[in-house]
């Protein structure tokens, strides 16, 4: 047995982190079985599972490429919106805007797939010679634009955006209205899916090069490598990640419109992957279930006085909330939660004068000895 | 010759032949539609230059005032950047609250309620809410940099996280405190309120080319641009704190080590950038309006003008600016009109063509400098 699949000579870190990430994932698969909560499950969880897709689209490229990227959340809306032109028919119930296609649900799906993680070499291509916070600029006007474009035109989406997506699902996949589980179980196999391809992927040749570009692009160069196409490569890729998770959307909620990418949902997205951690894929599903039990918890809490619209605490809604914690975290930890649970390990939590103090610095996945 | 023509050359040519045929198609091309809603992929609002030079000419001059209140919006933006590596995230929403005070204060001073008429305002109602909300901004923006952001120079990502941090807060707080006072005494959060020019401006200047009639405001706002613009080159290249500023641009911590106190300098830099952004938004709200979720149109607008203009000196927001105005009013309205929802829903894809066109070139900007 190959060390990597031995307990035994795993460090300690390693047999807590593992041990526990198997206990979540066996409580994933048997969570719908128990019946405890159908609320949880169908309205917590799925949305965990794909926000974190989403997440761990925008980790990838921030941890592994060095870049970061605010137009995951545009990428994951025009994956959506896509589909919901391909594949949803109008007539009778269906009268809301798009091009009602009406193709074949698995052609839709594949293309939407497909179109998006074009759309997202092209942006990609244009981008790939910026690094650091100019990409991030770059990528929130892509953000924003996408965001105006889908408003604006009114044959692919406008304002109020396409409904009704969610009753258009491959044949293979059946009637997800009916069966919500089809979708939490769907959602939980692209996010294990997603999670181990990114991690097979930094163990690529191509994945440790890109690591090579995030931490010496000039160097690189010079021995050869093409810098702007292992970024661009990079940025397709986590647009395809991005699209799995904007389909799920589309049959999650069922509608996508551009309220779904505007600079607020963007402005969630990096919120969801900060809380997690910037610098490993994990923290994207870590980060969204912390989002996704604010919003659904705090949003509607009557413990505190006078959340909601306009109310007393300072007279703002979830958003300051939200704001004063992103605040806090990225003061105290820009490495989010997964950042606290590293420095537990090494005994430096939070303690003055004793370790470096805490800073976004991505570690370099070298590929396990095989053996 | 032969050399000259390689694939290597595509994007250069490609880029060039796409501009080239904008103007060809704008000045000749384009003929007027005779019918409403009908016309094939020649017909734009107004036809081409050649045959109504009069409407042509107020787009150019719509275009140039807009690049105006662009540029006072968008210096602030890339001053901040360009001597501190900056990216202000909270910008758009400095945007926002300014026009949201200097509203305030104007309804107080005249008390005439919801919607005022240019001729109810005079000069000083309008002066005073600027000279207000300026003040007020700059001190809002000191606070941001001297609280959050002092203490993490150098970590750009984290710099520009914990600006979206603000900016997330502002945002909701603005929805939950404005507008305060409206005419039926209630309050709806952050709905579209107009300032109102003076009434002296109100009126149309004739300009004796091609038969122009020409709003005096719009002039008024292209003569702000204009003093801004000159007041920040004298500021900056002619007197010693501008000379500081341009020495901290280049190399900050040989200018530190001269001796200079760099942080009082960003702190005046970061003053007067956010102090821009209010005026920026004084002038712009008056020929316009203000409404929450301008602070992300004005946002991507400042990140426009910086990305194509490049940072690091305020003729690079000034072409930026230039550019950006006559890429936008210019879409709206010399895209074909062949139906009743095409092509002018697109012009927000030229902002991303512009985009795409000046960084194949120029990974920078068109004035970007180094690293």
């Amino acid at each position: 047995m190959s060390p990597a699949w031995n307990p035994a000579a795993w460090t300690r870190r390693q047999q807590i982190e593992r041990g526990l990430v198997a206990a979540v994932l066996v409580l994933m698969i048997v969570f719908p079985a128990t019946g405890i909560s159908a609320y949880w499950s169908h309205q917590i969880l799925i949305r965990t599972f794909l926000f974190g897709v989403a997440a761990a689209s925008l980790i990838f490229l921030f941890a592994y490429g060095g870049m970061v990227s605010l137009a995951q959340t545009a990428l994951f809306g025009i994956a959506g919106v896509i589909l919901g032109n391909l594949a949803t028919k109008g007539g009778p119930g269906g009268t809301s805007k798009g091009l009602h296609l009406g193709w074949d649900p698995t052609v839709a799906l594949v293309l939407a797939i497909v179109l998006t993680t074009v759309i997202g070499l092209i942006f990609g291509a244009v981008a790939a010679r910026s690094a650091g916070i100019y990409f991030l600029m770059i990528t929130l006007t892509y953000s924003v634009i996408a965001t105006y474009t889908l408003g604006q035109v009114t044959k692919i989406s406008g304002f109020s955006g396409i409904g009704g997506i969610n009753r258009y699902t491959p044949g293979w996949i059946g009637n997800i209205l009916d069966h919500p589980n089809r979708l939490y179980y769907i959602a939980l196999g692209v996010a294990v899916f997603v999670y181990a391809l990114i991690r097979y992927i930094v163990r690529t040749p191509f994945g440790l090069t890109l690591q090579g570009v995030r931490d010496e692009p000039i160097r690189m160069s010079s021995l050869g490598y093409n810098v702007p196409l292992h970024r661009t490569l990079a940025f397709g890729f986590a647009a395809f990640i991005a699209s799995l998770a904007g389909v799920l959307y589309a049959w999650w909620s069922g509608q996508v419109a551009p309220g779904n990418v505007d600079l607020p949902e963007t402005i969630n997205l990096l919120v969801m992957a900060v809380i997690g951690g910037l610098v490993r894929i994990e923290g994207a599903w870590l980060g969204a279930f912390a989002f996704i039990l604010m919003d659904n918890y705090i949003t509607s809490s009557t413990h505190i006085p006078g959340l909601g619209f306009g109310g007393t605490l300072f007279g703002g809604s979830f958003n300051t909330i939200v704001g004063v914690i992103f605040l806090v975290i990225v003061l105290v930890s820009p490495d989010g939660l997964l950042g606290i649970w590293g420095r537990l390990f090494e005994g430096r939590y939070l303690i003055r004068g004793r370790g470096a103090p805490p800073t976004i610095e991505p570690t370099i996945e070298a590929p396990e000895a095989s053996q | 010759m032969t050399s000259y023509l390689t694939w290597r050359r595509l994007p250069i040519l490609l880029a060039i032949g796409v501009v080239v045929f904008a103007f060809v198609y704008v000045l000749f091309i384009t003929t007027a539609p005779t019918e409403f809603g009908v016309g094939d992929w020649r017909t734009t609002t107004f036809g081409s230059a050649v045959h109504d030079p009069s409407n042509f000419l107020k787009i150019v001059l719509d275009s140039i005032t807009f690049a105006a209140a662009l540029f006072i919006v968008a210096s602030g933006f890339a001053l901040i950047f360009g001597l501190m590596r900056v990216v202000n995230m909270a910008h758009g929403s400095f945007y926002l609250l300014a026009g949201y005070i200097a509203y305030e204060i104007q309804q107080d001073m005249t008390g005439q309620g919801f919607s005022l008429q240019s001729s109810e305002v005079n000069t000083w109602e309008w002066l005073v809410p600027l000279a207000v909300a300026a003040p007020c901004i700059a001190v809002v923006g000191l606070f941001v940099q001297q609280a959050f952001l002092r203490w993490n120079q150098g970590q750009e990502l984290r710099q520009a996280l914990i600006t979206i941090a603000v900016s997330v807060i502002i945002a909701d707080q603005i929805i939950a405190h404005f507008p305060r006072n409206t005419s039926q005494g209630q309050r709806f959060g952050g709905n579209a309120v107009d300032l109102t020019w003076p009434g002296w401006t109100d009126r149309f200047v004739n300009l004796h080319i091609g038969g122009v009639q020409y709003s005096l405001a719009r002039l008024v706002m292209l003569g702000i641009g204009v003093a801004v613009g000159v007041g920040l080159w004298l500021w900056l290249y002619r007197t010693k704190t501008g000379m500081i500023i341009r020495a901290g641009v280049d190399d900050r911590q040989m200018t530190s080590a001269l001796g200079i106190n760099i942080q009082k300098t960003f702190a005046i830099a970061f003053a007067v950038g956010s102090a821009l952004a209010a005026l920026g938004a004084v002038v712009w709200a008056s020929q316009s309006n203000i409404s929450s979720g301008q602070d992300g149109v004005w946002l991507l607008n400042s990140l426009v003008v910086v990305i194509v203009g490049g940072m690091g000196s305020i003729f690079g927001a000034a072409a930026g600016a230039i550019l950006f105005a006559f890429v936008s009013n210019f879409g709206a309205s010399y895209l074909p009109t062949t139906g009743s929802d095409c092509c002018t829903q697109y012009s927000s894809i030229l902002t991303f063509v512009l985009i795409a066109l000046v960084l194949s070139f120029r990974p920078r900007g068109l004035f970007g400098r180094g690293t």
